[in-house]
Formats: structure tokens, sequence, C-alpha cells
């Protein structure tokens, strides 16, 4: 059997003071993500899973369940309060041989690593896409202008290259090059989501964040977006991990679906089993309230 | 090749109280590699489940679902690695419902050369061809191969489901109801397409609604009850 890209062990946030007692007073069976006795939120505890190569796993909840937040820590966004993050040796990140020991198969914590080191890892290896386009672009820069930002941070330096690149790229993702000039303010809502698509996969990444993607878009232009997604996944041999408050979306994409519930994972398996013979109370009222 | 020891399953509904629904107990049969077994019983009785936990669709609560896999030898479906069961379902397993899930967006024709470029590593022509006769042969009219599903009849959806299923010659097949919505010479072509999968080796596991047909294709039926 093939061994996961990424293991990530006990990962967990948590947003204030904090108190002895704000593990025990929180999670599904408390119904509160909110310590009664020190006001600190737990954002996400002790979540643990493996993501394989070109897998898509889905993760469902509501807002407020902490799925947002698993996605910043493992994009290093924010400083996790515990757990570790593993990386597979076979994910060469150039320039960062000193993560691995000789021998492992297995890298160091990534959630331990220096700021520089993150931010080579990242840029190595990752690609994100927010639901809201504000996060993932800058909006007053050219299209093509917010990928070869990327591209100059993952290494690139030849601008004929970096240029051709994101022609590249924006043809993929079906803008039209003629328009990569353009700010993506001028663009619509899906157009703006397709950049985004094609700023995160410049650096040939093989892990992507899909957070809340097609969120607010109208359903055909959703749908074109999910297509999109659904062959850049192949194409690129991607690891895909599907943040998503639609069980329609992470049915069409996911094998495999974790369901997250005031900071903690109430239940795993695989997809059709999700939806078909949900477990927990909790996933039991997410099926029986999809239109 | 496949044996089904004692599978119990009940569903435990939270949200309605704690109810408690028993789908099927104590349900034993064993298939032979290659053969085919029918399962009968009423409406209700648990016929569907019984696939759906083979599938993994459904968590068994209780028993053992032995299964012999040309992948990962010997193993018990019941309680296998998500992982393990989603390779054994990519290489091995196919499954056909009683209706077509549609992927919005994509044609009947990529519906059935998924499977066949996903799983059997050919060229794209070769799995659009393969997929266009087995489309073809199942009446489905080439001037709908690039419509998309959602807008055909549910006889044509079921059979567009079929050719899905049946296009990259699963080792073993569980056919849920497959020819419900088809009319009688429908039927027919689809009862000698799973006859020739049979000569090739598949082993399969399936509801009928006409209890005849049944008779007609499988070597065994076990009534469940």
């Amino acid at each position: 059997m093939q061994q996961p890209l990424i293991k990530v062990r006990g990962l967990s946030k948590r947003f204030g003071a904090g108190c002895e007692l704000c593990l025990s007073s929180t999670g599904p069976d408390r119904e509160s993500n909110v310590c009664p006795h020190c006001g600190s939120v737990v954002a996400c505890n002790d979540v643990s899973f493996d993501l394989y190569r070109n897998e898509a796993l889905g993760i469902v909840g509501e807002s407020g369940s902490g799925k947002s937040t698993l996605v910043r820590l493992l994009h290093f966004e924010w400083e996790a309060g515990g757990g570790t993050v593993e990386l597979h040796r076979t994910a060469i990140v150039p320039a960062l041989d000193e993560i691995f020991t000789d021998g492992a198969d297995y890298s160091a914590n990534l959630l331990g690593l220096s700021p520089f080191q993150k931010r080579q890892v990242r840029n190595a290896l990752m690609g994100i896409v927010y639901q809201n386009p504000f996060l993932g672009l800058r909006m007053q820069v050219s299209s093509g202008g917010n990928i070869a930002e990327r591209l100059l941070g993952a290494g690139w330096r030849n601008i004929g290259a970096m240029r051709k690149r994101s022609a590249e790229l924006l043809e993929r993702t079906e803008i039209p090059v003629e328009r990569m000039d353009e700010p993506p303010m001028n663009f619509s809502g899906g157009m703006q989501q397709r950049v985004q698509i094609a700023k995160a996969l410049s650096n040939n990444p093989l892990i992507l964040f899909l957070d809340e993607v097609t969120t607010g878009l109208d359903l055909s232009v959703q749908a074109r977006v999910l297509d999109l997604i659904r062959s850049i996944r192949s194409e690129f041999n991607l690891s895909l991990l599907v943040v998503s408050h639609d069980l329609g979306v992470i049915n069409l994409l996911c094998q495999r679906t974790m369901v997250m519930k005031y900071g903690r994972v109430v239940e795993a398996g695989l997809t059709d089993q999700i939806l078909q013979d949900p477990q927990h109370r909790y996933t039991q009222l997410l099926v029986a309230s999809q239109l | 090749m496949i044996s089904v020891n004692n599978l119990s399953k009940s569903f435990n509904l939270h949200i309605l109280g704690e109810k408690r629904i028993e789908a099927c107990r104590n349900v034993s049969f064993s298939v032979p590699l290659g053969g085919f077994l029918g399962l009968s019983g009423p409406s209700g009785a648990g016929k569907s489940t019984v696939l759906k936990c083979i599938y993994r669709t459904y968590l068994p609560s209780m028993g053992e679902v032995w299964y012999d896999s040309a992948g990962s030898g010997r193993v018990n479906l019941a309680t296998l690695a998500d992982r393990e069961v989603i390779a054994i379902r990519t290489r091995e397993m196919g499954y056909v419902s009683q209706f077509l899930k549609v992927i919005p967006r994509v044609s009947a024709l990529e519906v059935v050369m998924e499977p066949i470029l996903a799983r059997n590593g050919v060229t794209r022509d070769e799995a659009r061809q393969r997929a266009g006769a087995l489309l073809e042969r199942l009446r489905i009219p080439p001037h709908l191969f690039d419509a998309y599903p959602a807008t055909f009849s549910g006889g044509e959806q079921q059979r567009v489901n079929i050719a899905h299923a049946v296009s990259w010659k699963p080792r073993l097949l569980l056919l849920d109801e497959p020819t419900a919505s088809l009319d009688r010479d429908s039927i027919g072509i689809v009862l000698e397409i799973l006859k020739e999968l049979r000569r090739e080796g598949t082993t399969m596991i399936g509801i009928f609604h006409d209890t005849e047909l049944m008779e007609e294709v499988t070597d065994e039926v076990f009534p469940i009850c």
C-alpha cells in the first residue's frame, strides 16, 4: 500500500488565553467551541488524518466548525497550538533537504520549521484557493502579474518565461489570454476564482487547498469551476483538501470525507458512506437537511 | 470468492429520537469465482442493504464480508480501511445502482469513457471507441453521445448507467435492479452483455425485480426475508 503524502496528527488551535477546562467544556457534545470558563475559542482540536497522492479529501461542516482553521494551519498562515504535520520524502523540496533525517520516510514536524523554511515548503508544494478572491489575489494588479508574483516567490526570474507561464495557466483555466493584463477587479466572480486557481497551480504544487471555492457562485459558474478542478486534479496529479459546507461539491470531488463540528472531527469515511449511512448525530442532521 | 457471514445492518437514527431500524439480519451466503448469485425477497427485506454493505456504502453493524481480492488478497470488506476499499473499488469491484448518479456537464460518452481510461490503460481514442460501441449496443442513439444524461429519459439513463458499470469489466459486479426501468428489448441486450461478462470471468451478485428473469441469468437464488 502507498504511503501518505502528508500525515497530520493531533492538530489543534485555540484562540484566547485558554484554561484547563477548555477541552472538556467544548466540542460536539457540549454544542459549543467557546469555553464557558475562560471564553477561549477551541477552533480546532486533535485533528488527525492522512492525505495521499492524487486523492481528494473532503472536509464538511457548518461555518465555525473549524474547517477553514484547519486549512490555514496547514498552509502555515496561522500558528498551530499543537500537533504534527509530516511530509513524505518523495515530496522533494529544493534546498530543504535538512528537514529529512537520513533514511527516514517522513520529514521533521513542518509546524516546527522556521518561518523561512515554512515559506519554502509552501512555495514548493502548496497552492490555495480561497472562497473570497480578495484573500488570494491582488485585485488592482494585472492577472498575469498576480501569477508572476507567485512565480517570483518560487524562484523564477526570467520575465519572458514568467509571462509565458502565466498565459498558459490562464488559458488552461479558461481566462481569455488577451485579458491577462487586466486586474481581477474587472472580472466576474467565477473568473476571479479561475484566476486564483491559475495562480495556485503556477508553482506545480503537490497539494492544493480549496476553501469553499464555489460558495456564492451561481450554478452554471459553479459547474464550470468544478469541471476545471476535476480535470486539473488528474492532469496535475494533485492531492486536494476540499473544504465545503456543500455535500454536493464534496460528493462530486472527493472519495473520502471528514465531518467537523465545533472544532472536532466527528466522523470520517468513504464519501458515499458518509452520505448514505451517516453515523454521527450531526452528520445525520446535515445529510437530512440537504436539498 | 466472496462469502458473507452473519451480516446484520441496523441504522441508529439519532435525529429521530434514537430510533433503530433493522435492515437485514444474520445473512450468510457465498459465491464461487465466476458465479452469479441472485438475491430475492419482498420489498424492504434488505436486498439492497446487503449489496451496499458489500460495496461498503453502508457500514455493516455485525458480521463479515470476506472477499478474495486479486490485488489485496483475502480481505474483510466489513472492516477494511477506507483507502483499501477505494483501491478495490477502483481495480475490481463495480456497482450498478437503480439510478444514474449524474455528474453535471459530463456527456454520456465521457461518463462511459471515464472508468475505461482510469483503469484499463488504453488511449483516449480507444476508450472513446469502446464506450461508443457499448452505448450503441445499448441503443443510445449516437446523436445523444455528446449530450448530458441529466436530460435523458429514465430508461436511457439506466442504460448509460449500465454501460458505465460494465465498460471496464470489473472482477466483481454488484447489480441492484439494473433492468427496472427498461423495456423488453433493452432487457434482452443487458442480459446478453451480462452473460458475456460472465464468460470473461466476472463474478456477480444481483437483485432483479422480475423473478423469471433472475432464474434465467443467475446460477443460484438466495432468499432474504
